[in-house]
């Protein structure tokens, strides 16, 4: 690609503030927090508002997938709206590749932002596969492992917090432990030096945090969440989805990031497996794997460990039950991943699923509405209703569809 | 006695239902509440207490889309609606197994049997009931005149049936070409099925009893008839229950009565008078501050005027234009000074030629003797038939017209917008010739005609709806996207409590916002340019108009005769003329016509043809998409890729029976790989049986089965392709998984699009008749011998038995040789065709798009119509290399996009060529496209047409596009 980028130099890291995207408010909050700790300045958007989509339909394609549009319109915002200042922000978009569409997100960015007169506003892809230098943003192979990880601390977290907060006994509770779990994370990962041999220990302490809250575990119905990535974590992105089945008297399961990127590194693997490509890079892709399978590990067995709680499920468990339905080599998008995520959710009695997509969203063509019909078939208990998010799409409607498939789900019970 | 109730506020009505205990019906009442929720909700109330007769204690429940606002407003239990329909059920039909009910804006259906399984319409399938009000309207009759209508259809023509405005975008060429009205009504029946048992069923079979509920359903006999005839229904199987049109408010009182909830009606009255309902939360500012602020808005634009002349007292030379739009038909005679000496708008009434017939009457008694009509032209959607009808001198593309009477107001106008009842159009005029050309996408259509029909929907005229939008205090966000999407927005709006007046001014700025964004697509005002006129029937609206010049922060010239434009354009430009074969007063007299359908049998288009007869004896027919159907020769033969391709393809080595039948599904990535495949599995033996071209057929064939509705045309083909292989009786169907596609190294990646890499595990997991063969769909790298063999030698083995490696290796060679042959031809045909063009002095069309755009199906005869027109037309994948590599700005990762990219780069690089992208409804991948294909061809002072197509045929609006284009280039070229 004959691109000219701006780069962030080493300069802007003292003086620019580098904005994130509210994808994964649990996640980002420890991961941002972790950057601060080597000299940067972030700042999580939390904003929401009509003017965020407003301005993404004005600088984006209309028919570009919704995430982007949102994301874009997010920054748009924050710099015209929101009083920050252009030539003192860079901003930070998490990149997938692959042959979704979504792969272009940096590029429609840069674009906007061309078009909006901001085009000198540097854009920070965070990727697996960083082909851009950006001297004032090389990060060492030890900050991206505590990066990592903290992504993976924001998972039990966000699952303990699901599995505590409709239960709590006195309200708040709950709220309380995750943001005392948050901070001491932070810190922990900041300061000790030796973290990674202790690991072990802070998902365990973590665990142990959120069985120390008392419960009353009347039954209530557990609705899962699968979808396109960026619609299935972000409240500005599904409408504040979680907090509303909340309201309904639902327990949320949100299935975690990690699994994710273990998908996405997978999908490498299965290049080689399928096709034989990317033969060189596989030692480097089976490490990658091998560490986040530790990982989600470590996650695992500190909940078992305290009980009482709903283990999430492993890796290797999710992509054996894809596939009895699909190829595993079928990887754009969230690819494979989507119905074995609702498998799963089935499996573990969790038969109330939300589908949720961007409109016109390619892959889920084919992994979500596409894939409903086998899995009904085999599954017949399953209850999956699929929401689209879109600009044009009113709360109303979707909200009516998801009480539909509530009604149904009480029935069932 | 116990009482219960139920009420149903729906997006248009509202229901109430009070039973006894017994379960007997005391009062039931289904009206339309104009968005005054609350306020019918209380006279519901009111006319329960009446029944009554005394206070007294009863259920309640609220049900309905706007019923969960009201629940919580006034603290009364709520039901889902569709958890209402199943009470309803479980008391008069309990072995009933399926219900299909069609609201106003909603359509589900709940099968019952095998674990209830409940589906609602998504968010682009457009609304039902309402949907039928607007085609009604569009007809000019009401929605019982419809019904009756439709019993007296002998064919149905095939209408699309996603969503409202396509439907429309089907119907309006249908009206136009003078089809009966009778028929028509059918087919609007007959789509609304196929949209319900498609899109909702999708593969799930309909069976056993089905009830039938909702409003429309309990109205409309002939759309009853026309699901009992396509589900193949016996009597005592469709059952048409009485309480259709209130059965959610019945399923309400009945579940009401199960709930402890019991309050004195009375107290119910009391609540719901002081009920407030959320305001508007997503309200905009005022579009006038105060009175004044309009006043001085309306002298403002009072300032572009055209003189009027009396034509009574005039005498000499005058000139007529005509513009016989999608819904309405303007006339302006002119005198030779450009005064208007009579005008003419109004609604087509569903047939053009009447509403002309009658104004020519009335222009010729009016002028006498005295005045001498020199010239006559005439333009819009009815060009062709009302030129032939009244030998109208010249027909001209509108956005000429347009241009000729926007350059009348402002000698420097750079940008022209018209928002016409059906579509909008807009063009930049660079150097004083029209420069770029946008219309709306299907899509989007309709936004003028929209108001209207919401106007009625609510009680008003146009006008009065139009007024009630200038001083709105809190106008609705409403979004910018479709028009179907702006009714649930309505719908939102409504339950928050929005006014009339909000929602007029809403809808205003949302049909604004619709240009500037999705059409226009520009992000301020200083793209459009300095000097803007808008027209079209639409900027009468002054909401519009102000809201347009809030959105783009300058003031605009909105002509007068806003509506008339269009016309008096082309009266203008038949001011060139000296004398004219207009119709003779004498003949205009006797003048009568008769319009009966046709199906062209000239190819596999099979196109809907409209023979039209006059009273002389003259034919004019109208609806096909290329010459051959209008009964004249076909063009020599020149050379045309997408012809040559076509045969190319379908040229297959292998067609000799050997015992086994190998199908491919000619659609998607079959398209190009064809060659491969096919000798791949010829040399193995196989009888190769390749699915025909795509035709509306097939595509029935297989549309149950689709999943997913707003998936690209090409894919949801693919599904009657493999129906259309089955019935042929193949041992196998082969279509495999290629997550990346032949790298011919000209981008940074190889990918294809996820729906053209993996649709085989949509089918295997959706198409259950794929049972009967056997679905071969391994994942296989196309990039290297040594993989292609492995993989394939390891799946076939599995598969189909022994193979050896060897057999394998030499069919998949022999593979390569065949489709590296075939790209050779095409490059050699695209080289040929480049020549020929030269040689004979003509332009040259590259219709860019994908390899499956060459489908006749797909594209539609575009390419053919492109031929009639004049052009040489070649394909993206038949092109030179260019010499500079094209300036991509996006990831460059597709072996389809490389190709668009080079060929937009190549026709940069030659003077002679223009490019025109052909784009799929709803290809994600091409929002990225067709920005950076733009972007090539402007930044080199070329110009961009883009012609969007899904399985909708408007050959007519096509035809603007490549003829307007056809136009630019001339200016240019002068």
């Amino acid at each position: 690609m004959t691109q000219n980028y701006i780069q962030f130099t080493k300069e802007m890291k003292k003086t620019h503030t580098i904005l994130v995207p509210n994808m994964l408010p649990t996640h980002f909050k420890i991961v941002m927090k972790v950057l601060d700790g080597y000299g940067y300045k972030s700042e999580l958007l939390e904003t929401s508002g009509p003017e965020i989509t407003e301005l993404g339909l004005k600088y984006v394609h209309n028919d570009t997938c919704y995430p982007a549009l949102l994301v874009i319109g997010q920054f748009l915002d924050a710099i015209i709206n929101r009083g920050h200042d252009p030539h003192k922000v860079a901003l930070i978009l998490f990149q997938t590749g692959g042959g979704c569409r979504a792969s272009n997100y940096i590029s429609l960015l840069r674009k906007a932002l061309k078009k909006a007169g901001y085009g000198y506003v540097p854009v920070i892809p965070l990727a697996f596969n960083a082909l851009e230098k950006h001297p004032g943003f090389s990060l060492s192979p030890g900050i991206i492992y505590k990066m990592i990880f903290a992504t993976v601390f924001g998972d039990i977290i966000a699952n303990l917090a699901n599995q505590c907060r409709p239960y709590e006994i006195y309200k708040g509770d709950t709220e309380k432990v995750v943001e005392e779990c948050t901070a001491d994370i932070i810190s922990r990962i900041q300061k000790d030096k030796l973290f990674f041999m202790k690991s072990k220990r802070a998902f365990s302490d973590i665990a142990k945090a959120f069985a120390k809250i008392p419960l009353n575990r009347v039954p209530k119905v557990k609705v899962g969440i699968v979808g396109e990535i960026f619609v299935k974590y972000s409240p500005l992105g599904n409408n504040n989805l979680e907090k509303f089945l909340m309201s309904e008297d639902c327990e949320v399961v949100c299935p975690g990031i990690i699994d994710f990127f273990l998908y996405c590194i997978y999908a490498s693997i299965s290049d080689y497996k399928l096709y034989g490509m990317k033969k060189k890079m596989q030692p480097m892709f089976r490490i990658m794997y091998k560490g986040f399978k530790g990982m989600q590990s470590q996650l695992r067995e500190a909940i078992a460990e305290v009980g009482g709680f709903d283990v999430p499920p492993e890796f290797e468990h999710i992509k054996s039950l894809a596939e009895e339905y699909l190829s595993t080599g079928a990887q754009m998008g969230e690819g494979w991943l989507l119905p074995a995520e609702m498998l799963e959710l089935s499996e573990r009695g969790v038969n109330n699923i939300v589908c949720t997509q961007p409109f016109g969203c390619l892959p889920n063509h084919i992994f979500g509405k596409g894939m409903m019909k086998p899995l009904k078939d085999k599954n017949p208990n399953i209850n999956i209703v699929a929401i689209d998010y879109d600009p044009g799409a009113t709360k109303v409607n979707q909200e009516n569809r998801i009480k539909l498939m509530l009604s149904n789900a009480k029935k069932m019970c | 006695m116990n009482y219960s109730l139920g009420i149903d506020v729906g997006s248009t009505t509202a229901k109430a239902v009070l039973i006894d205990e017994t379960g007997k019906i005391l009062y039931e009442t289904y009206e339309r509440h104009f968005s005054k929720v609350i306020e019918k909700c209380g006279e519901l109330l009111s006319a329960a207490y009446k029944i009554l007769g005394q206070d007294c204690e009863v259920s309640f429940a609220v049900s309905g889309s706007a019923g969960l606002g009201i629940s919580e407003a006034i603290g009364v239990p709520f039901i889902q609606e569709v958890a209402s329909e199943s009470e309803v059920v479980k008391h008069h039909a309990p072995d009933t197994s399926c219900i299909i009910e069609l609201g106003g804006e909603d359509a589900k259906i709940i099968f019952l049997e095998g674990g209830t399984d409940e589906r609602m319409n998504g968010t682009c399938a457009g609304g039902t009931g309402a949907f039928i009000d607007q085609m009604a309207t569009l007809l000019n009759v009401t929605t019982e005149e419809l019904d009756t209508l439709s019993l007296g259809a002998d064919k149905i023509y095939p209408v699309a049936s996603r969503c409202g405005v396509f439907a429309k975008t089907d119907i309006q060429p249908l009206i136009n070409q003078g089809a009966r009205k009778e028929d028509i009504a059918k087919s609007i029946f007959q789509a609304v099925v196929n949209q319900t048992i498609a899109g909702l069923a999708q593969g799930r079979a309909i069976k056993g009893k089905v009830m039938f509920l909702g409003g429309p359903l309990s109205f409309c006999e002939g759309l009853r008839l026309c699901f009992k005839e396509t589900l193949k229904l016996s009597d005592e199987n469709a059952i048409f229950p009485s309480y259709a049109r209130i059965s959610v408010a019945l399923g309400a009182a009945y579940y009401a009565s199960t709930t402890d909830f019991k309050c004195s009606i009375v107290e119910l009255i009391e609540r719901i008078k002081t009920a407030k309902l959320p305001s508007a939360s997503l309200s905009l500012p005022p579009l006038f501050e105060n009175e004044e602020d309009y006043r001085n808005f309306c002298i403002r634009h009072n300032k572009a005027t055209v003189p009027e002349c009396d034509i009574k007292s005039y005498k000499g030379n005058a000139y007529l234009g005509i513009d016989c739009g999608s819904t309405t038909t303007k006339l302006v005679l002119i005198s030779d000074k450009k005064d208007i000496l009579y005008s003419y708008y109004s609604s087509n009434k569903g047939n053009p030629v009447d509403v002309v017939k009658n104004c020519l009457t009335e222009i010729y008694n009016l002028c006498g003797d005295k005045i001498n009509i020199c010239g006559s032209a005439v333009t819009g959607y009815g060009e062709e038939l009302i030129k032939n009808a009244f030998s109208i001198d010249y027909g001209l593309v509108e956005t000429i017209a347009h241009f000729t009477a926007a350059k009348h107001f402002k000698k420097d106008v750079d940008f022209i917008l018209d928002i016409g009842g059906q579509d909008i159009k807009c063009f930049k005029i660079h150097n004083g010739a029209i420069d770029s050309i946008m219309l709306n996408e299907a899509c989007s259509s309709g936004c003028g005609s929209f108001l209207e029909t919401f106007a009625k929907s609510l009680g008003f005229s146009a006008e009065e709806f139009a007024k009630k939008g200038i001083f709105a205090k809190n106008p609705v966000n409403l979004g910018s996207r479709c028009t179907v999407f702006m009714n649930s927005s309505v719908k939102q709006a409504q339950k928050e409590g929005a006014t009339v007046e909000d929602i007029s001014s809403g809808l205003a700025i949302s049909v604004v916002k619709n240009a500037v964004y999705k059409v226009i697509r520009a992000s301020s005002a200083d793209e459009l340019g300095e000097n803007i006129v808008v027209q079209g029937g639409t900027f009468y609206n002054d909401a519009v108009l102000c809201a347009f010049e809030k959105e783009l922060g300058r003031n605009v010239v909105r002509p007068a005769i806003s509506g008339l434009m269009g016309a008096y354009g082309a009266a203008l430009y038949s001011m060139k003329g000296e004398s004219s074969s207009i119709i003779s007063p004498s003949d205009l007299e006797s003048f009568s016509h008769e319009a009966t359908p046709r199906t062209c049998k000239g190819c596999t288009n099979n196109c809907q043809l409209t023979i039209n007869t006059f009273r002389d004896g003259r034919k004019f027919i109208s609806g096909n998409q290329c010459e051959k159907g209008a009964g004249k020769v076909q063009t020599e033969n020149v050379p045309n890729l997408y012809e040559f391709k076509r045969n190319a393809l379908l040229t297959n080595n292998y067609a000799k029976p050997t015992g086994k039948k190998m199908g491919l599904p000619l659609a998607l990535g079959m398209y190009e790989l064809l060659p491969l495949w096919n000798t791949i599995f010829g040399e193995l033996g196989f009888e190769i049986v390749i699915s025909p071209m795509s035709t509306r057929r097939i595509y029935e064939k297989g549309q149950f089965s689709i999943p997913s509705d707003t998936a690209c045309y090409p894919a949801k083909l693919m599904h009657g392709h493999i129906m259309q292989l089955l019935s042929e009786g193949v041992d196998a169907i082969f279509y495999p998984c290629l997550t990346y596609n032949i790298n011919e190294k000209l981008s940074d990646n190889h990918y294809n699009c996820p729906v053209v890499a993996y649709y085989s595990e949509l089918l295997n997991g959706n198409m259950e008749d794929l049972q009967k063969t056997k679905f071969l769909f391994p994942y296989l790298n196309i990039n290297s011998m040594k993989e292609l063999t492995k993989g394939l030698y390891s799946y076939l083995n599995e598969k189909l038995g022994t193979f050896t490696k060897d057999e394998i290796k030499r069919a998949i060679k022999l593979g390569f040789k065949a489709l590296s042959d075939y790209r050779e031809s095409v490059k050699k045909e695209g080289v040929r065709a480049i020549e020929h063009a030269r040689k004979n002095g003509k332009d040259i069309m590259i219709l860019a798009g994908r390899p499956y755009h060459t489908d006749s199906l797909i594209c539609h005869g575009i390419d053919k119509l492109a031929q009639t027109l004049g052009f040489i037309v070649v394909s993206e994948d038949a092109l030179p290399l260019p010499e500079k590599k094209p300036d991509v700005h996006v990831l460059n990762q597709w072996t389809y996009h490389a190709r668009l990219y080079n060929a937009a780069q190549y026709a940069c690089e030659n003077s002679d060529m223009e490019l025109v992208q052909l784009v799929s409804f709803g290809c994600g991948v091409d929002a990225i496209t067709t920005d950076e294909v733009r972007s090539i061809l402007e930044s080199n002072g070329k110009l961009y047409t883009q012609i969007k197509i899904d399985e909708i045929t408007n050959p007519g609006a096509v035809k603007i596009r490549l003829r307007s284009l056809m136009g630019a280039m001339k200016e240019k070229g002068k």
